[in-house]
């Protein structure tokens, strides 16, 4: 892969005339005996995405973005700087500053750069030449077409294709020189449909680290057209949510939002290293039923969530979160792990070079059961059925956690009944999952439109889960 | 210790730069074949520091440029941005923007603003005040902050930090109606985020201050004391059993409220008929004694400008009159969709005001009497289409006005057409940190799910 190497070289540093010689002087001044940890950290970024609204596409907009990050860890602390510009002299000075993170020291002895050959776990495309723009505007010219004829109730019809075109390079203070080209790509179908004076809206969507291609390959545009009807018109027969506690059974795929937010959040390294979060220093403790073996992984193959390498140029890692109920690790970046004497997990990730890397989720989901998912719902005398969720979020420290189910049903002797409206549904992160009573053998993973918001940085993320049985979860309801 | 006493960029030079940057665009997007054409330029910098358990934990120097464009060939628009200035990047960026604009359909609403709505006046609105703060005096600080949290009371047992922040920016917007108008503004904040626990049960939460003007800040010890004291009072927080009842949104959540009031009256969801007031012109939304609106001119306040994001002149304009509509939320484009004028809201409001009333929160919670004092809400929980609303909070029981112990892990649920209707109350405590400014609103009932 150190082919990846020479063309983030070629796509970053030779247009600014920069070289591997000037990165080996940059690292120079940011070392310092009492440095512990420092890297550079160059990304190149090209996205775009298109619009089309009203059945025409009428808007559509490109970014460039492109700069370097620099960073020098001593102990517990940081010192950041950033450049749009990769000019040597700015960034010498810069390196100077954020080594003064270090009370003292001097310059240390650099490493020969080795080069990180890691595997990639995706193509390295660029996802906005996969498509000409007028086959892009085509694709959502197809789809606007098909989705109104789906169903006369559909009133607005929106879909947007997004995508993004980005290239790292980290040079470490180890001496490594790491590269990763992520492709990305995001398509939305969303319709708002009308029935005797009630609207109602459905929005659905996927992607991955592909080429466009992916939405035109098994018919996925259309798939997400259909499921944002089917989403509207469920809505359209919805009645109030109930209020109170109850047994929730939730479906396979985007509900694992349950386990990003009630637990995923919560075996973040930093929060633990600090003693923040509700689950700091229950490794070893039963944390969910012995049915719930939960892993974080960056391993899968052109996920949303995936990472060949993270963005301090650790391999993407599957880790073990919890197995059959007992907390076994948590998910780590160098800096944290360091702190806690142990090893990164490849979860250190950073929204872009201007800020700084911070450990992350990447893809998380529950591993199957043995149940089938119809004997899951069988077995509720009363309860809700949520299927999809918007989305979701917690506090680490108190544990507690919401996740806004957007189609959900009644269950009423075992039997699936009327939509209900919308509702958030609340619970705490440390017991929640030792409510878990069944286990689908239905595990899904979500279509790919995940996004973590963690201290105003937003990265790319996946989650999944099988169909589960929460014996009591707090469903935020109008109807008490 | 790094010392960082660079020199304020963002100067009348720098602004004059930006100035020229953006007539050199406007020209090459012309030379492009643009018909019409709109820049956003902006440069800033910054320094922000934190500090944890006593010691400096983070320092981040930042320095930040980009640039946009937005052009239009007849009725077909494109655009497209950059965080490089340098000729050969903003050409790339103008010709991706008339790329784009090439591909994308004839949209009759699509264009500049109208020439005469464009601010032609520039009061100086005291928006910049660099901070003179060294990476030392920013420690100092952050640390004294910390501290009067961490000792404020023996049960705060952790802690996220505190943080100083500082930066200042100019931004420069010009479009080929002539407009060409750029201004510095600075922004400075500090926050703490303790944790307390009681019992092995942990709580957090933090308090923060900003200004434009570093004078105009809470002091440190202000800010971690507020900081402490509210997390301690959370300490012990249960679920309460479902039941419906009265709900005090307190001033730091309740601007939550109007800004779904003002998501549901913005031009992009009524025209797409994604909201649950479409047709609310003229109509009584809130009860009569509420009064609700815009206050761009207001100096060194964090929501002012002379101009929105298009440079349409913003004007002090009420929003909402005895609880009737009085003019939605609208840029250019949503205005000619809806058949209107922009109402100078392109990228928002400015300086939302509802008016106050004249009772504190003490006197409101007698006027509730027995009901959630909600401080904390999480989740997105809010359909602007439907009004439907169910948010997980946390907060404060009471009873005969008086707080009698904190809930968590509840959620609060009904439909913002009801909810506005049944407000009972406005305070007089109102919060100026953000963009809009309100005091704690009181809702005579809604439903509350726990344990």
């Amino acid at each position: 892969m150190s082919d990846i190497i020479q063309q983030a070289e070629n796509l970053i540093l030779a247009p600014a005339g920069f070289s591997i010689n000037d990165i080996d002087k940059v690292m120079g001044s940011l070392l310092s005996s009492s440095i512990d940890q420092a890297d550079i950290y160059f990304q190149s970024a090209r996205s775009e995405s298109w619009f089309l609204e009203d059945g025409i596409v009428k808007d559509g907009n490109y970014n460039i973005e492109q700069g370097v990050g620099l960073r020098a860890v001593s102990g517990e602390k940081t010192g950041f700087a950033y450049s749009e510009e990769l000019a040597l002299p700015n960034l010498l000075t810069a390196a100077k500053s954020v080594r003064a993170i270090a009370s003292h020291g001097h310059s240390t002895i650099i490493k020969p750069w080795s080069r990180n050959k890691q595997a990639s776990l995706y193509s390295p495309v660029d996802p906005l030449s996969t498509l000409s723009s007028e086959d892009k505007v085509a694709l959502l010219k197809r789809i606007d077409q098909q989705t109104r004829k789906l169903d006369p109730r559909i009133e607005q019809v929106t879909v947007s294709l997004i995508g993004v075109y980005e290239v790292i390079l980290v040079a470490t203070e180890d001496g490594r020189l790491s590269s990763d080209i992520r492709p990305l790509v995001r398509m939305n179908v969303s319709v708002i449909v009308e029935q005797n004076g009630r609207r109602e809206q459905g929005g659905s969507g996927g992607g991955g680290r592909h080429g466009y291609e992916y939405f035109i390959e098994q018919d996925r545009a259309m798939e997400y057209a259909r499921e944002a009807v089917r989403l509207a018109l469920v809505n359209l027969e919805a009645v109030d949510a109930p209020a109170g506690n109850m047994t929730v059974v939730l479906g396979p795929g985007w509900p694992g939002i349950l386990l990003h937010e009630a637990i995923g959040h919560g075996l973040e390294g930093d929060f633990n290293r600090k003693g923040s979060s509700a689950f700091s220093g229950k490794v070893g403790e039963t944390v969910a039923s012995s049915l719930c073996t939960v892993v974080d992984d960056g391993t899968l193959a052109n996920r949303r969530g995936s990472l060949s390498i993270d963005d301090e140029g650790v391999p993407g890692q599957c880790t073990t979160l919890i197995e059959n109920g007992v907390l076994k690790g948590y998910m780590q970046d160098k800096m944290n792990a360091r702190l806690m004497g142990t090893q990164s997990t490849g979860n250190g990730r950073r929204e872009s070079y201007a800020h700084l890397p911070l450990p992350r989720m990447t893809n998380t989901y529950m591993l199957p059961g043995k149940s089938d998912p119809a004997d899951i719902i069988g077995s509720v005398k009363n309860g809700l059925y949520a299927v999809n969720f918007a989305g979701g979020q917690v506090d680490i420290t108190s544990g507690k956690f919401v996740f806004s189910a957007s189609e959900a049903y009644l269950i009423e002797n075992g039997k699936i009944g009327k939509p209900v409206k919308g509702a958030t549904l609340i619970g705490n992160g440390p017991d929640v999952l030792t409510k878990v009573s069944m286990v689908g053998n239905d595990l899904e993973l979500d279509s790919g439109v995940g996004t973590c918001g963690k201290d105003g940085q937003s990265v790319p993320v996946g989650v999944g889960q099988p169909t589960l049985k929460i014996d009591s979860l707090t469903v935020g309801g109008t109807h008490a | 210790m790094p010392k960082h006493h660079e020199a304020s960029q963002v100067d009348e030079e720098a602004t004059a730069r930006l100035k020229n940057i953006a007539e050199d665009i406007l020209l090459e997007a012309k030379r492009q074949g643009a018909e019409q054409v709109e820049t956003a330029i902006s440069v800033g910098q910054g320094l922000s520091v934190n500090a944890r358990l006593g010691e400096v934990e983070t320092i981040e120097f930042h320095k930040d440029q980009g640039v946009g464009i937005t052009i239009y060939q007849g009725q077909k628009k494109g655009s497209a941005s950059s965080t490089k200035f340098d000729n050969g990047s903003i050409k790339e960026m103008v010709s991706a923007a008339c790329s784009i604009a090439r591909y994308a359909e004839d949209d009759p609403y699509a264009g500049l603003p109208d020439k005469d709505l464009l601010a032609t006046d520039f009061p100086d609105l005291s928006l910049h005040h660099p901070w003179a703060l060294s990476a030392e005096q920013a420690i100092e600080q952050a640390i004294e902050c910390e501290n009067s949290a961490r000792f404020y009371d023996k049960r705060i047992s952790n802690s996220e930090g505190a943080s100083i922040q500082t930066f200042e920016g100019t931004r420069v917007l010009a479009n080929s109606l002539g407009f060409n108008h750029g201004y510095p503004a600075s922004r400075h904040s500090m926050s703490c985020s303790v944790i307390g626990e009681i019992d092995g049960a942990m709580q957090r939460d933090y308090w923060y201050t900003v200004a434009r003007k570093a004078a105009d800040l809470e002091s440190a010890v202000a800010v971690g004391e507020m900081a402490a004291q509210r997390t301690v009072k959370r300490l012990g927080a249960r679920p309460i059993s479902t039941r419906k009842c009265p709900v005090l949104f307190a001033a730091e959540v309740s601007g939550g409220l109007i800004g779904h009031f003002i998501s549901a009256i913005r031009g992009g969801n009524l025209y797409r008929k994604s909201s649950f007031l479409l047709d609310s012109l003229q109509k009584q939304v809130f009860p009569s004694f509420i009064n609700i609106y815009e206050q761009p001119l207001l100096p060194q306040a964090m929501g002012s400008t002379a101009y929105d994001a298009e440079g349409v002149a913003t004007a002090l304009r009420n929003v909402v009159s005895d609880g009737v509509v009085q003019g939605y939320v609208l840029g250019s484009y949503s205005a000619r969709k809806l058949g209107m004028q922009s109402t100078a809201n392109s990228g928002g409001v400015h300086n939302l005001t509802v008016q106050s009333g004249e009772l504190n929160l003490q006197q409101l919670l007698q006027e509730m009497n027995t009901g959630l004092l909600v401080t904390e809400l999480i989740g997105q929980g809010v359909n602007t289409l439907t009004g439907d609303y169910s948010r997980g909070a946390a907060g404060y029981w009471v009873e005969n006005g008086e707080i009698q112990f904190p809930v968590e892990e509840v959620t609060i649920a009904g439909n913002l057409s009801d909810m506005y209707q049944s407000i009972v109350a406005v305070g007089n405590d109102v919060e100026l940190r953000g963009n809009t400014r309100t005091g704690s609103i009181l809702v005579s009932e809604m439903t509350l799910a726990g344990n």
